[in-house]
């Protein structure tokens, strides 16, 4: 199909035509179009459904605040749905379709709610489906959903590559209007770095709309001109395509980018989101027209008169062949010699102001006909609609303040008190005429300039007119004879406002939410202003009293994917890797997340049934042997100063003066409120110097907790801290063989013996002839047990040399889950233990605390306790049918005890299943105890569905006096 | 937000941790007599305005200072911002 | 008034709409209460409620600064939900759900309570046990919750990042009874059944004072008045401090920026709530389509009913990394409310040292829920001077005895909670 209404003369480029496809008719386009104007241009007027009552709805407007013409792009993952037919800028091979109807668009059976909008009307589904009380969710629910919503979010991964950034400037400028294209250049010229956004692909705004001069040349070509002197300036950024959708605090403001449409690749992004630094803001966004409320106000073909005007002037296309004018100033006339100019036919020009109003409208796919209150009837085919514009103030009012109401312009501009920073100049702050928006353009990009610094030489302002054409304080013709839309989308109509009136819904916020008005996916700009008009009059309040609802971001929708950048998928996080990754994965590791962590979780073998016979082999050669896990993963942080004793002995409860060099301690730093923050140990490398291990999850927590410390309450001290996790490669070596593997590797004249090296003692050394490392001999699975650490780098290779030196000795690397049963068996706390909720005493570690000093948690932790658990002690428990298996997250109760929250005892925290003892073990938190060990308890799992007896024992299943360790 | 670092100029407020009430500098000593009392207000009750607060902020993702930031809770307005050691410090040395 | 039925829609669509009357009366202040409620969200109406439903009270009136709905209950993410690890807690969240589904019922208002499940996924072995420890805890309390594993959960939930996802998805405890419900609604249907069993809702009538003598409470001043009172509630989420330091108490509270969000409207692609476990992510879908989602605090103390833009983004990437195909759903709305943190993240619900002055606040970001328990326990404290049996933990001086009720483990930093 060609073009059949378009015009001559425009801003598109005939050289360049474009296919596209709506609905699967090909039609064609040219370059500068928008997928509306194209549309309009092939005569398709008919482009989608209302939310509510499936009307056929056309274009309405030429800009983002359109409420009608939503289509979806694109097919199967490529799907993009709401797409805003005004914003999308042609491109060859567009596919568009359109929404929000069952069966063909012409044809929508769900447009039988239309009939029945009596019953329909604001807030009905408050007062009924509420019998019988199960319908809700089974048959009302559902239908009402099925109804609502619009487009269909296509299913799996979005493949759009989307981006983000930080840009800094002195002067951001939105809009390219023509008052933001005198503030870019007057600051611009100064010097200043400017960066010029606006929302649509070419600069201009209004002038490629209307027909105005600008020292002598036309808008649009005076636009370009000084976009080309932008362009030419170092200090200037052009952003076209690029949204301000909001203000943030102290000038940081959101930008959205779109990428051209002939820019766009499959490894590019297609969207980019900016966080723009600023130090002056000009907000010279325009304003939006708003429409006048009739009945029948919503047929296609009815069309806000700005947009008229622009489809006529821009892109040289007729809206339709007889073209009606509705105005309630002086525009009309105006715009109706212009139409004239470009060959279409004006059927009538209506002054609202004076002339019969508009009682009804024919023409069910389409505007035919309307009805004057005269009886008159006037056959067009398309009606411009003006009621004046609202300015585009809301980045003005995003972060504080109120509109103010100005009766001149009868519309709301940005307050007296602008956000620091930030002007306002032309349509955005009320200023209509052209002369006025270029000065104040002018004005303020030279103001915001003079503001960062710089001097702003003299420039001649430009020459233009000055019409306005203010509007009179009218919004709705013809009340009470038939339905008028206020809020397009959501069909909101006048009916709906008068009953949220008469049900007690008059506030500005209870408008919005009881009747849904501007909360369609268009945010009310076209409709709000109207329905507040209409309610201050059924109020008898002014529109001032009756106030606005409040601003907020986004100015327009903006798509998550481009908010999330490259952090969706497998880049929400960083993934950190241990120094022997890469070793563990070529001898057959899997991993498992732990924190942003990959640690090795274990090392299956060829032949083994599952996880389980990995693990269980696993701990068995610990156990019987030797083994080696990569523990570099525990935070390290190194401590220094002539007071480094006195700053541990304050942030653990441990006693730690009397520690000696060359010795660690087990240790537990609590919170303030008593509770443990983090276990590990800290071991006394020299006089004044420690190192203490965190585990793998606090290990940041930790670090910011001791800065908190040692900056904030215990400046005076010589202490100074490193957080040092990365710098070191640390494995542990466990099992009765440990010993003789590490003298293989230990250089001379190290002493490794047990009586120079005993349990709990640290060295610093070298190993492998002349690698620096440390030496701890500290043990958490319980046996003989060291961890030695070396710098980073030489991580993968200790632990091949490891495994070199202990072939013989049958070395066997372990992963985390036998780690996790090793010290299960041990019965050592961890994450599970150790969940923000136990204090010292819980975990049976209450002796631990010094007595005789302050330190951090000192005073409270006495007396924390836990929610249902408040006699809560660590306990071990194994089935009494040593068959039967544990699960941890269990509750424990009396075996005949109902089971009811107030005979709840507590909870398995842990659970393994021990090779060493060839049953399940587990470790609970559990109400007295110690008193209740040697009973039996039922260890409820109504999530799993079983119940299983369990004796209550000592925590340590293995080695309780701790030989093997010190052996 | 924009928090003026004094030693290093204007930094993104995406760069640092934030702790709570300024208050947190004032601790009490374990020791004291009545102590789990007053630790308990210490640790648990916070004036909390609407206006003028002194809030600690840890420069966790720059130089790991801590730092006493002066920012209004109804409009973010962000008045100084100090070192926290030299707070403590000059309480200290006040007293 | 008359009650709303199917009929009277009928009735009323056929005569043009003009029977309907306001939902509420907007009282005007008298000079004396027995009881006045202050704060117009949902625990004060529905405190107000109960008074006059459950416990008789005659003359009472509830106080609201600006109009009613408009704080929190009317800015949240909707959901409803009683899957609270701690006994204290889940003991009343249990009690609130059931007085969820019997609301429309109560109130003949249908607030769209929609059991369409509530899902915490789970992305580690420890994440599993804590939602097992959790799910046993639920079930003691006599209410539901299930643990589906991966292959189950790809059932109802395909469209889960199963496989490229950076914290994979093991599994997830769903609460089939929980689900959402139209929060404004909640509002006003409390609102409209308050005001017909004889209470004055008073709108536009901020609180500046308090009338206090001898420890003891007489009444409050207000922007239209002194009114006397014998007892006065305060539920005015946010702004508890505020409120609490005009009598001269200090607060285990501080106030937080929360950020919620929701999407154009979008045909129906998720079937109920869902939860990410690693980066704190809720979204459901609304019956009109949209995509309503939250996320974290944004952090700092605050009172601006608004947060910023890195906040904004972390949700985002927190919801497309655990749902991919939501990068092309575009958010159309924020908004921020303020929280009312407390120091182990669970409410006070108590006497205060003011003899007649009683608390409720520091709902933290879990307020919506409760609001049916919330205002029974309330009115049950406000009207008898015991706490109700369902809300016995939530004591004002919790954290000097040390017993806290600390959900998530984070301690007395509640931008961490």
């Amino acid at each position: 199909m060609s073009g059949a209404f378009r015009l001559p003369g425009g801003l598109v480029d005939r050289d360049r035509p474009l296919g596209f496809t709506f609905n699967g008719r090909r039609y064609r386009g040219f370059a500068g179009d928008t997928l509306a104007s194209a549309l309009l241009a092939n005569g398709v007027r008919l482009v989608g459904r209302s939310f509510k009552y499936h009307r056929p709805r056309g274009i309405f407007t030429a800009g983002s605040e359109e409420p009608n013409a939503l289509v979806t792009l694109g097919m199967g993952r490529n799907a993009l749905p709401n797409s805003r037919a005004t914003m999308v800028e042609l491109a060859d091979g567009i596919a568009a379709f359109s929404q929000n109807h069952l069966g063909p668009l012409g044809f929508d059976p769900l447009a039988v709610t239309d009939l029945l909008a009596s019953f329909l009307g604001a807030g009905f589904y408050y007062k009924t489906f509420m019998w019988p009380k199960a319908f809700w969710e089974r048959l009302y629910e559902p239908l009402i959903r099925k109804a609502a919503g619009l487009g269909r979010l296509p299913a799996g991964a979005d493949p759009t590559l989307y981006d983000k950034g930080h840009l800094h400037c002195d002067v951001l400028v939105i809009g390219a209007g023509p008052a933001g294209l005198a503030a870019a250049r007057a600051a611009g010229q100064a010097g200043a770095r400017v960066i010029l956004a606006d929302e649509g692909f070419r600069p201009g705004g209004r002038l490629l709309a209307e027909r105005h001069e600008i020292d002598g040349a036309r808008g649009a070509d005076w636009a370009a001109a000084q976009w080309q002197a932008l362009a030419a300036m170092p200090n200037v950024r052009l952003m076209p395509r690029s949204t301000a959708f909001g203000l943030y605090d102290h000038g940081i403001t959101g930008v959205l980018e779109q990428v051209a449409p002939d820019a766009r690749a499959a490894d590019k992004p297609a969207e980019i989101l900016w966080r723009v630094h600023t130090r002056r803001i000009v907000l010279a966004a325009g304003a939006t027209e708003r429409p006048l409320v009739f009945p029948g106000n919503d047929r296609p073909g009815i069309m806000l008169a700005g947009a008229v005007q622009a489809y006529v002037n821009r892109w040289a296309v007729a809206p339709g062949r007889r073209v009606a004018i509705l105005a309630n100033h002086d525009g009309g006339a105006a715009l109706a010699a212009e139409l004239e100019a470009s060959g279409l036919d004006i059927a009538a020009v209506i002054d609202a102001r004076r002339d019969p109003a508009v009682v009804a409208t024919r023409g069910r796919r389409g505007l035919r006909a309307l009805t004057l209150a005269d009886g008159r009837r006037i056959a067009c085919d398309a009606l411009a609609v003006s009621g004046g514009w609202s300015p585009n103030l809301h980045l003005a009012v995003h972060r504080d303040g109120k509109p103010l109401w100005r009766d001149d312009i009868q519309a709301f501009v940005p307050g007296e008190v602008l956000p620091e920073g930030l002007a306002v100049a032309g349509a955005a702050g009320g200023s209509f005429g052209l002369r006025d928006c270029l000065a104040e353009g002018g004005g303020a990009g030279r103001a915001a300039a003079e503001a960062c610094g710089f001097t702003v030489p003299d420039a001649p302002g430009f020459a233009a007119d000055n019409a306005q054409h203010p509007p009179a304080p009218i919004w709705e013709l013809s009340p009470g004879r038939g339905r008028a839309w206020v809020d397009l989308q959501n069909d909101v109509t006048t009916k709906d406002i008068r009953l949220a009136h008469r049900e007690g819904f008059r506030s500005v916020e209870h408008l919005k939410r009881y009747t849904t008005l501007g909360m369609a996916t268009d945010q009310g700009k076209t409709g709000n202003m109207l329905a507040l008009a209409l309610m201050a009059g059924h109020t008898g309040r002014s529109i001032p009293e009756t106030g606005t609802t409040r601003y907020r971001p986004p100015y327009v929708p903006i798509s998550l994917g481009a908010l999330a950048g490259r952090e969706g998928g497998h880049g929400f996080k960083p993934v950190r890797r241990s120094p022997t990754h890469d070793w563990a994965a070529a001898r057959g590791a899997s991993f498992v997340e732990s924190g942003l962590w990959l640690r090795a979780e274990w090392f299956a073998r060829a032949g083994e049934s599952g996880w389980r016979a990995s693990v269980d082999r696993e701990v068995i050669a610990v156990r019987a042997g030797v083994g080696i896990c990569d523990v570099s993963t525990l935070g390290k942080i190194d401590i220094q100063g002539r007071d480094a004793t006195e700053f541990v002995d304050f942030v653990y409860c441990n006693g730690f003066a009397k520690l000696p060099v060359g010795r660690v301690r087990y240790v537990l730093m609590l919170r303030e409120d008593g509770i443990v923050m983090d276990d590990g140990t800290t071991a006394r490398l020299g006089e004044n110097h420690y190192l203490m291990t965190t585990t793998t999850a606090n290990a940041g927590p930790v670090f910011q907790h001791l800065e908190f410390v040692r900056q904030c309450l215990r400046p005076e001290l010589d202490v100074h801290l490193v957080a040092d996790t990365d710098g070191w490669a640390q494995i542990a070596v466990a099992g009765p063989k440990a010993r003789t593997l590490l003298a293989r590797l230990v250089d001379a004249p190290f002493d490794i013996s047990d009586a120079a090296f005993p349990f709990m003692a640290c060295a610093t050394l070298t190993v492998c002839g002349g690698t620096p490392a440390r030496l701890f001999r500290i043990s958490f699975s319980g046996e003989l047990g060291y961890e030695l650490a070396v710098p980073a780098p030489f991580g993968a290779a200790l632990a091949e040399v490891l495994m070199a030196a202990g072939a013989d000795l049958g070395v066997t690397p372990y992963g985390v889950e036998a780690l996790n049963v090793l010290r299960i068996e041990k019965g050592h706390v961890s994450g599970p233990e150790l969940n923000g909720q136990t204090a010292p005493k819980h975990l049976g570690l209450g002796r631990m605390a010094s007595q005789g000093k302050d330190y951090i948690g000192r005073a409270l932790a006495g007396q924390t306790r836990i929610d249902g658990a408040e006699t809560a002690r660590l306990v071990g428990l194994r089935p009494t049918d040593r068959t039967q298996p544990l699960s941890a997250g269990a509750h424990l109760l009396e075996p005949a005890a109902p089971r009811t929250q107030t005979h709840d005892l507590g909870w398995i925290s842990s659970v393994a299943f021990s090779p060493t003892l060839g049953h399940h073990i587990g470790l609970a938190l559990l109400n007295d105890g110690e008193a209740r060990i040697g009973a039996r308890l039922c260890a409820v799992d109504a999530i799993g569905d079983t119940e299983v007896e369990v004796e209550i024992v000592p925590p340590q299943f293995i080695d309780p006096e701790g030989a093997r360790q010190r052996g | 937000m924009i928090i003026d670092h004094p030693l290093l100029g204007p930094r993104d407020s995406d760069e640092f941790t934030y702790l709570g009430d300024a208050s947190l500098l004032d601790r009490p000593d374990g020791l004291g007599e009545d102590a789990a009392a007053r630790f308990a207000e210490y640790v648990y009750m916070r004036d909390n305005p609407a206006g003028l607060h002194r809030e600690l902020w840890f420069h966790a993702a720059g130089d790991l200072s801590w730092l006493v930031v002066t920012r209004n809770t109804a409009t973010h307005e962000i008045t100084a911002v100090e070192l926290a050691s030299d707070v403590t410090r000059a309480r200290r040395a006040g007293k | 008034m008359g009650r709303f039925s199917a009929l009277r829609l009928l009735r009323e669509g056929l005569t043009g709409n003009r029977g309907w009357t306001p939902h509420w009366r907007d009282a005007a202040p008298q000079p004396a209460y027995d009881i006045v409620v202050i704060g117009g969200g949902g625990h004060g109406l529905a405190t107000a409620y109960q008074l006059a439903a459950t416990y008789g009270q005659k003359r009472v009136a509830l106080l609201e600064k600006g109009w009613i709905g408009g704080g929190n209950v009317g800015r949240n993410t909707t959901i409803v939900r009683a899957n609270y690890l701690l006994p204290s807690n889940q003991g009343f969240y249990a009690l609130s759900l059931r007085l969820w589904e019997r609301m429309e019922q109560d109130l003949n208002y249908n607030v769209m309570m929609s059991q369409r499940g509530v899902l915490n996924l789970c992305h580690s072995d420890a994440q599993r046990d804590a939602a097992i420890r959790r799910g046993n805890t639920i079930r003691l309390s006599g209410e539901g919750a299930v643990y589906l594993d991966a292959k189950a959960l790809k059932k109802d939930w395909p469209f889960l990042d199963y496989d490229n996802a950076r914290f994979p998805i093991r599994g997830g405890l769903l609460q089939p009874r929980a689900g959402t419900a139209r929060h404004d609604a909640v509002a006003w249907g409390y609102a409209r059944a308050a005001s017909d069993l004889g209470v004055d809702i008073i709108q536009n009538c901020e609180v500046t004072g308090f009338d206090i003598r001898g420890g003891k409470i007489f009444g409050v001043e207000t922007t239209r008045g002194a009114i006397a009172a014998g007892k006065v509630g305060v539920a005015v989420a946010g702004n508890t401090s505020r409120l609490m330091q005009m009598a001269g108490l200090r607060m285990p509270i501080e106030s937080h920026v929360l950020q919620a969000f929701v999407t154009e409207g979008l045909k129906p692609v998720i079937p109920g709530v869902v939860t990410f476990g690693v980066g704190h992510f809720y979204i459901s879908q609304s019956d009109k389509g949209g995509l309503v989602f939250g996320g974290d605090l944004d952090g700092y103390n605050s009172y601006a009913q608004r947060g910023n833009l890195p906040m904004v983004e972390h949700v985002a990437a927190a919801g497309v990394s655990m749902m991919p195909m939501i990068a092309r759903a575009r958010l159309l709305r924020s908004w921020g409310g303020i929280m009312d943190m407390t120091m182990d993240g669970s409410p006070i619900i108590d006497r205060t040292p003011v003899e007649g002055l009683y608390l409720n606040g520091g709902w933290c970001y879990g307020g919506f829920k409760a609001t049916p328990g919330s205002g029974l326990v309330f009115a049950h404290l406000l009207a008898t001077d015991t706490p109700h049996e369902a809300a016995t933990g939530f004591r004002l001086d919790r954290f000097a005895r040390g017993h806290v009720i600390d959900e998530t483990g984070h301690g007395p930093t509640p931008n961490l909670q």
